[in-house]
């Protein structure tokens, strides 16, 4: 039970710092906190396949995209105008639509959000696994430059679709009724609960992926990121192991999709851009690539940081410099950088040469 | 949709509106062809496909414009082209050179890293709106009669300059000492160094040349393709399209696959929404890479022996 | 009972005939060695017979059951472990953790039960990592369990990779070189190693260049000359062999 005492304390952590806000008056705080934790979920999902199958994917951004606009329109798009269509009558009856009226008063009849979701998330994955089976064929370059590509495929595609608002994105989602008296919102009354609800299931996630690498297909995903050949020939099914690991990754960012865009109320094409990849990216590898307490710790910070607008206009840049700069100095993250014996091997280094 | 095909098929395609559209594809897929033909010059000396590659054609454009009040024309191009043969220097001097064997990973991470630092740090210097440089020759309205069609001068400017771009590289890696330098290290990087070639040289010119000759067909094109912070995304995924389309490292076949993108793009206009056409050249790289990722025209043996 | 059956095998690399026409069988429980000068074509050979390199024409039959098109890993749960030449331990991982890996084929949990640590995927585990701690008994280097692999001597690396090998209880171990890289004594131990191995029931096929290693253990040895098989005998035999004789001595280019 060893591997489960961070966890304790990231519980506490997640406590105190409610406690916190509360008592300093900050409560504000908590919207950009949930946000990050919703993130993290797609970071720590990415670093698995990158960290530990060894996989990089330049198109993250689009499953939590599929996830998260999937979603939203599937709870927005008004069915009223077809409600005496059998189709929208046989859901009704079997209660996967929901009635509600919005900010006008005006009636809206729409996919119950549990529906939403469970399609949103299974499209996710059956995507992911579709392209994931000729993509992880591919290595290196090939592969950056396919999930690169398929990230702009989903973009333009939300970009471009009158179903999906075009460059305005889609609002106005309703909240996510996740238990009774427990719903995904950003109402500011919800705010304490929904910082709750959004660290729990960062904190599920973590549990989850801790198990999955200290278990037997962890140890096996190790193994083919270290020898894949050797892999192979010890029975490992070294291409459905990937897939996995790649499904999985998509499934845990188009959840976050879903739990993000029920927050905000809405999604726009920026979720998808390749910026948004990219970032992802450059957090798992901040965090030191194989390394999920890394990802998440680094995640959370940077990406407060940046939703807290600390970078101003400099954003994007802050997260292209920590590539480069982690890239050159750290390959193997900012938390397990051993500064004194770099240094040492960069002098060394240098007078040999 | 397939309402929408039908009607869009009945158009008729007089034979202007079609040497319209060759002319269009030309244009645009000799452009991709020199991105393209970037990318292998650095591939061929590293094995790096730098991703940064479409922010030097961004660069040339921009420079040009800002020096082009200061001084003629013709100068203002020669400048920026030379200032970004410098920037591509300095990338590879402060980023890459001293690497000892990094990964794969590793250097597109970077290369990555490096296209956003251009990209940011020319929408802090030029803003996010779309500039241009002025045509070379007469306005936006002048235009020549070739064939019947009537078409704008500058359109040829981007097809003779690059032409003469691809003869000048072809001659150069062929007949001069410091081309065959180059192809060396390409060939066997090891036997190069231990014939007295300085590959670390070779790696640093060959980034100033993949930069300096993307900043050329950036200025080029800038009169017809306007010239924005955030173009060079657009056009590195294409020109890579290209290049792997080309066979990777084969600068003949990048010619031809640009060219053959290039009007495949154009007549797309007529069969499917503008929004849609940067799809159409990505997934045509997903269909490459999945089916003959030794590119159209490659071997598939000779290509195993690389390494991706 | 023959357990492997090499048939026509051919393989070419361009116009490089690597393995032409080779075929032979091994007998369970037995100890078969596959010698030849440098560039013979033996690790080729091997590479064919696990699935590494698909096969131009012939056929391997493993238990009764053909190979060709097999991928490694299918070949791996049909029973057959390998060792490489240049030792392919998974670095980062201990040499404990590495041979848990070679128990793949022998447990089951997915990933659902990995991502829920159900009770019995804890129980399995356990089992996982007894057996492996047993194998690293077997060749007397449990004391590097928790060593990083990639950090111990070449010769407890082969070691490891030995026990990652028959962690898969196989029926049949193939062994590319063995003692390569190993000095005198450590050849030694190596042969004596083997013969535990052939001991334990299972059926061992190596290569191998040195020949005094190859000559105190095999029970049958093949001997290929530039991808051909040119004899096919018991090691006294082989000795006395004039045309194996010539390619060792005359051959001399190593």
């Amino acid at each position: 039970m060893k591997r489960f005492l961070p966890l304790l304390a990231l519980l506490a952590l997640v406590i105190s710092i409610q406690l916190l806000t509360q008592w300093t008056g900050t409560t504000y705080y908590l919207t950009q906190l949930t946000m990050s934790g919703y993130y993290a979920v797609v970071i720590i999902g990415l670093c698995l396949l990158m960290g530990y199958a060894g996989q990089i994917s330049l198109g993250h951004a689009g499953f939590f995209a599929i996830g998260g606009y999937m979603s939203a329109m599937l709870t927005t798009r008004n069915l009223i105008s077809f409600q005496n269509q059998d189709w929208v009558v046989l859901l009704d009856k079997f209660g996967l639509l929901a009635a509600r009226q919005d900010l006008y008063g005006e009636a809206i009849l729409a996919f119950q959000p549990w529906l939403a979701a469970l399609i949103a998330i299974v499209l996710a994955g059956t995507i992911a696994l579709i392209i994931g089976i000729p993509v992880l064929k591919l290595k290196g370059h090939y592969l950056a430059m396919a999930t690169l590509g398929f990230g702009i495929i989903v973009y333009r595609v939300f970009l471009a679709s009158e179903i999906f608002g075009e460059a305005d994105g889609i609002s106005g989602v309703p909240g996510f009724p996740l238990l009774p008296g427990v719903i995904v919102t950003g109402s500011f009354g919800a705010r304490v609960g929904n910082y709750y609800i959004a660290w729990t299931l960062v904190i599920v996630a973590m549990v989850m992926l801790i198990n999955l690498i200290n278990s037997r297909v962890g140890r096996a995903l190790r193994a083919i990121h270290g020898a894949e050949e050797a892999a192979n020939a010890m029975g490992i099914d070294t291409a459905r192991y990937k897939l996995k690991t790649f499904v999985l990754s998509a499934v845990l960012a188009a959840v976050a999709g879903v739990f993000l865009t029920h927050y905000n109320g809405g999604i726009g094409p920026s979720e998808a851009g390749v910026m948004k990849s990219v970032r992802y990216v450059a957090l798992v590898a901040v965090g030191g690539m194989a390394n999920l307490w890394g990802a998440l710790i680094m995640g959370v910070t940077l990406n407060f940081l940046s939703l807290r607008g600390f970078f101003g206009s400099y954003d994007d840049a802050v997260f292209g410099a920590i590539l480069i700069v982690i890239m050159l100095f750290a390959p193997e993250g900012l938390l397990r950088l051993n500064l004194a014996a770099k240094l040492k091997k960069l002098f060394s280094g240098g007078s040999r040469k | 949709m397939a309402a929408l095909q039908y009607v869009t098929w009945q158009l008729p395609m007089t034979s202007e509106l079609f040497l319209q559209y060759i002319f269009a594809g030309l244009t645009y897929g000799i452009i991709y062809a020199i991105v393209a033909i970037g990318f292998n010059i650095i591939y061929n000396t590293t094995g790096i496909i730098n991703f940064a590659q479409g922010e030097f054609v961004m660069l040339g454009g921009m420079i040009a414009i800002s020096l082009n009040p200061l001084m003629p024309l013709p100068l203002a191009i020669v400048l920026a082209v030379l200032i970004t043969m410098m920037v591509g220097a300095l990338i590879e001097i402060v980023f890459i050179r001293w690497l000892d064997k990094p990964s794969v990973l590793r250097l597109i991470i970077i290369t990555i890293g490096i296209s956003i630092l251009i990209r940011e740090a020319a929408l802090h210097i030029w803003g996010e709106g779309i500039r241009s440089l002025p045509y070379f020759i007469g306005n936006e309205v002048s235009s020549v009669s070739i064939l019947g069609t009537r078409i704008s001068p500058q359109v040829l400017w981007v097809m003779g300059v690059c032409t003469v771009m691809v003869i000048l590289l072809s001659l150069f890696f062929r007949y001069t000492l410091m081309g065959q330098k180059m192809q060396a290290c390409a060939a066997n990087r090891t036997a190069a160094t231990l014939c007295g070639i300085n590959t670390r040289n070779m790696v640093t010119l060959s980034f100033m040349l993949s930069a300096g000759i993307g900043a050329l067909a950036g200025c080029v094109m800038s009169p017809i393709t306007y010239t924005q912070y955030d173009g060079g995304t657009g056009l590195a995924i294409k020109g890579f399209t290209v290049a792997i389309m080309g066979g990777l490292g084969n600068s003949m076949g990048a010619v031809a696959a640009g060219l053959l993108l290039g009007l495949l793009e154009a007549f797309s206009v007529s069969v499917l929404p503008l929004a849609f056409q940067d799809a159409i050249s990505i997934s045509i790289l997903l269909v490459i890479l999945f089916v003959r990722p030794h590119g159209l025209f490659g071997r598939r043996d000779t290509a195993a022996l690389k390494e991706f | 009972m023959t357990i492997l059956e090499i048939n026509n095998l051919n393989k070419s690399f361009g116009g490089l005939q690597a393995v032409q026409d080779v075929g032979f069988g091994v007998e369970e429980h037995r100890i078969k060695a596959v010698i030849g000068p440098n560039g013979a074509g033996k690790t080729t050979l091997f590479n064919l017979i696990s699935g590494t390199l698909p096969f131009d024409s012939g056929s391997v039959v493993f238990k009764g059951e053909e190979l060709r098109g097999l991928k490694p890993y299918q070949i791996a749960e049909r029973g057959m472990a390998r060792t490489y030449q240049n030792i392919k331990l998974f670095p980062g991982m201990s040499a404990l953790e590495n041979v848990m890996v070679g128990r793949h084929t022998r447990s089951r949990a997915g990933f659902v039960a990995g991502m829920l640590n159900l009770p019995a995927t804890g129980r399995e585990e356990a089992e996982i990592r007894g057996k492996a701690m047993e194998l690293l008994g077997l060749l007397e280097i449990e004391h590097l369990a928790d060593i990083e692999a990639g950090s111990l001597a070449f010769g407890q690396q082969r070691a490891v990779e030995f026990a990652r090998a028959l962690a898969a209880e196989p029926a049949m171990l193939l062994l590319d070189e063995p003692a390569a890289g190993l000095n005198m004594n450590e050849t030694a131990e190596v042969a004596r190693l083997i013969s535990k191995i052939r001991d334990l029931g299972i059926t061992v096929l190596l290569v191998e260049h040195d020949m005094s290693l190859v000559m105190d253990i095999s029970d049958e040895i093949v001997v290929l000359s530039f991808g051909q098989k040119i004899a096919e005998d018991l090691p006294a035999a082989i000795q006395q062999n004039q045309e194996v004789i010539e390619i060792y001595l005359g051959g001399g280019d190593d």
